[in-house]
């Protein structure tokens, strides 16, 4: 059995997420493969050489692959994956692995399973439907099976101590149906929230988009990334890369504080595998109390503070 | 090798000049459980239960629908026509999208709802019918949360995609579709035809007022079965179970901050 896993990254870094879709592709069981994809990402693929568990990595390094547009990658993709003989084809659950992996799905005329947190067998998983309010035992029918990884679900493999061979994959795919125009990309020192170890997030109850600087000083203490539940980025007070929940980012880290969150299914649904929960919300009928492990009622606008101080 | 499979481009396309001046836009809807309904498991675990339990359109496929609705109401688009999958009672989430204000449905008729490959081969045969400008699909259903339709019908019908857009601005033969991607915001220019999925800040939709209800019962609904397209539906998946989630344990209701830092450091040994 072999694994093509597709690595994510952004031509300099690759990108934690890979690092737990290769814990999946371990999981399942064969040789595991890293396809590099972009343009100048010799460095990327230095990095998954190193990666453990991983005996191969496929650098595929040009200007038709600068901004990995699904369009010029997903035939690359499946070309690779039925001449080399494939026979799992895996990606992040990102929106990057999200854009891709239907695309090369339906190029290799096979099904795709979205989004798995267990390996149940060689062909069976364990997926999430309805936000997660439910959880699907999924037989795959096909031979080639394609499938996305929830990041939080696999445990991440080491990212040094691998030694893989790096081979160049010279096919180039231009599809010539779409161009990068342009990105706006949030800058932060922070932890991104889908690898953080700590994550601070803000609802309506933070009241606008400037008292998230409250968050940000805890978040500063204790190495923490800022999140925010869909009500606030609704409200206009945080940008949506920043939000937690079914319609935005799933998260599991050690330590979730929810402040000024009421807990909507919504949002649970993206962050209820936390290890630890805690509240702080001044309502103390408020949903979000019924998931905590430490729950305070209490005006955030006291409270964040006195905890910012005592950290 | 693949060259050969990705060429279904047989979507003949129209000149830009004369698509621009006939532009249609198709819009896929898909009947799921309302999202304000709690899912429950089937007692012997083989599936959701969704006997007697309310039924609405898929919110990514209202909004869909909206922007459909809006590129006609802003001169870009001159017909929406709206399609659904499935049973018979999918005829009533296509009415609603008529009401919304889309011109004419398609209903594919199928005993079930078919898996994401599926749909979007039945897709691909109603874009090389109608040859649409733009197709806009939801990103995802809220049922089986899968986010696949929208690249696999570029991929069989060869067009560009622009998934999960914040954005979609149609600019000569181009469509600027602004994109929520994990690090931010991302825009790409597509060649159209062009197939589009909706993410959740791309509009608020409107609500149907009650003339445009009436008048939707009036708007032609055509009925189509997978082999009037020439599609056979193959399964990919099969379901061996459902099961609840695992439930968190209730926590514990601390005082004050001071005690919520002790508990952390010594108790849960967070920080």
């Amino acid at each position: 059995m072999a694994t093509l896993i597709i690595a994510e990254h952004d031509n300099s870094i690759l990108k934690p997420a890979t690092l737990n879709t290769v814990a999946a592709a371990v999981a399942i069981g064969g040789d595991v493969a890293l396809l590099v994809v972009g343009e100048g990402c010799q460095a990327v693929a230095d990095q998954a050489a190193q990666v453990a568990g991983v005996s191969k990595v496929l650098l595929a390094d040009n200007a038709a692959y600068g901004h990995q547009l699904a369009e010029n990658v997903a035939p690359l993709v499946a070309e690779l994956a039925k001449t080399a003989g494939f026979d799992y084809v895996l990606a992040p659950a990102t929106t990057t692995g999200k854009n891709l992996l239907p695309r090369v799905a339906a190029l290799l005329d096979v099904g795709q399973l979205s989004d798995i947190v267990s390996v149940e067998s060689a062909d069976t998983f364990k997926r999430p439907i309805y936000a997660g309010n439910a959880i699907a035992t999924v037989k795959s029918l096909d031979a080639i099976k394609v499938i996305t990884v929830r990041g939080t679900a696999f445990d991440p493999v080491a990212a040094e101590g691998g030694s893989a061979s790096i081979e160049a994959v010279t096919a180039v795919h231009d599809a010539a149906l779409s161009r990068f125009v342009g990105e706006e990309v949030a800058k932060s020192d922070r932890p991104e929230l889908t690898a953080a170890r700590v994550i601070i997030s803000g609802g309506r109850g933070m009241g606008n988009g400037e008292n998230f600087a409250l968050l940000e000083k805890v978040a500063d203490k204790l190495g923490a990334a800022v999140g925010a539940s869909r009500a606030a980025v609704d409200a206009g007070f945080v940008p949506n890369d920043m939000q937690v929940g079914q319609t935005g980012k799933i998260v599991a880290p050690e330590l979730y504080i929810a402040v000024g969150i009421s807990g909507a299914i919504q949002h649970l649904a993206g962050m209820k595998d936390s290890k630890v929960i805690v509240a702080i919300n001044k309502d103390e009928e408020a949903p979000i109390f019924q998931v905590a492990d430490y729950g305070l009622v209490a005006d955030l606008f006291d409270a964040v503070p006195e905890l910012e101080a005592k950290l | 090798m693949l060259s050969m499979r990705s060429a279904p481009a047989g979507v003949g396309l129209d000149s830009n000049a004369k698509r621009q001046n006939s532009m249609k836009v198709l819009v896929t809807v898909k009947r799921v459980l309302d999202y304000n309904v709690k899912v429950r498991v089937k007692a012997d675990r083989s599936d959701v239960d969704l006997a007697n339990v309310k039924m609405a359109l898929n919110p990514f496929c209202e909004i869909a629908v909206e922007e459909a609705v809006r590129l006609k109401e802003a001169g870009v688009a001159t017909e929406v026509i709206v399609v659904s999958i499935g049973p018979k009672a999918v005829q009533e989430q296509i009415r609603t999208a008529l009401a919304l204000g889309a011109d004419r449905g398609i209903h594919i008729e199928t005993e079930n709802s078919p898996e994401s490959l599926s749909v979007a081969k039945l897709l691909a045969k109603i874009v090389a019918d109608e040859q649409p400008g733009l197709v806009i699909l939801g990103k995802q259903a809220i049922d089986s949360d899968n986010n696949q339709t929208g690249p696999m019908l570029a991929a069989l019908t060869g067009l560009s995609q622009g998934t999960f857009a914040s954005e979609v601005k149609i600019e000569g033969d181009e469509a600027l579709v602004t994109r929520e991607v994990d690090g931010g915001l991302q825009t790409l220019g597509l060649k159209l035809p062009a197939i589009v999925t909706t993410d959740l800040r791309l509009n608020e939709p409107r609500y149907a007022s009650l003339p445009n209800i009436m008048k939707a019962k009036k708007k032609p609904m055509e009925v189509k079965t997978p082999a009037d397209l020439g599609v056979e539906l193959r399964a990919h998946t099969e379901l061996l179970g459902v099961e609840p989630p695992a439930e968190r344990k209730g926590g514990i209701k601390v005082s004050s901050v001071a005690e919520l830092v002790e508990k952390l450091k010594n108790e849960a040994k967070v920080i």
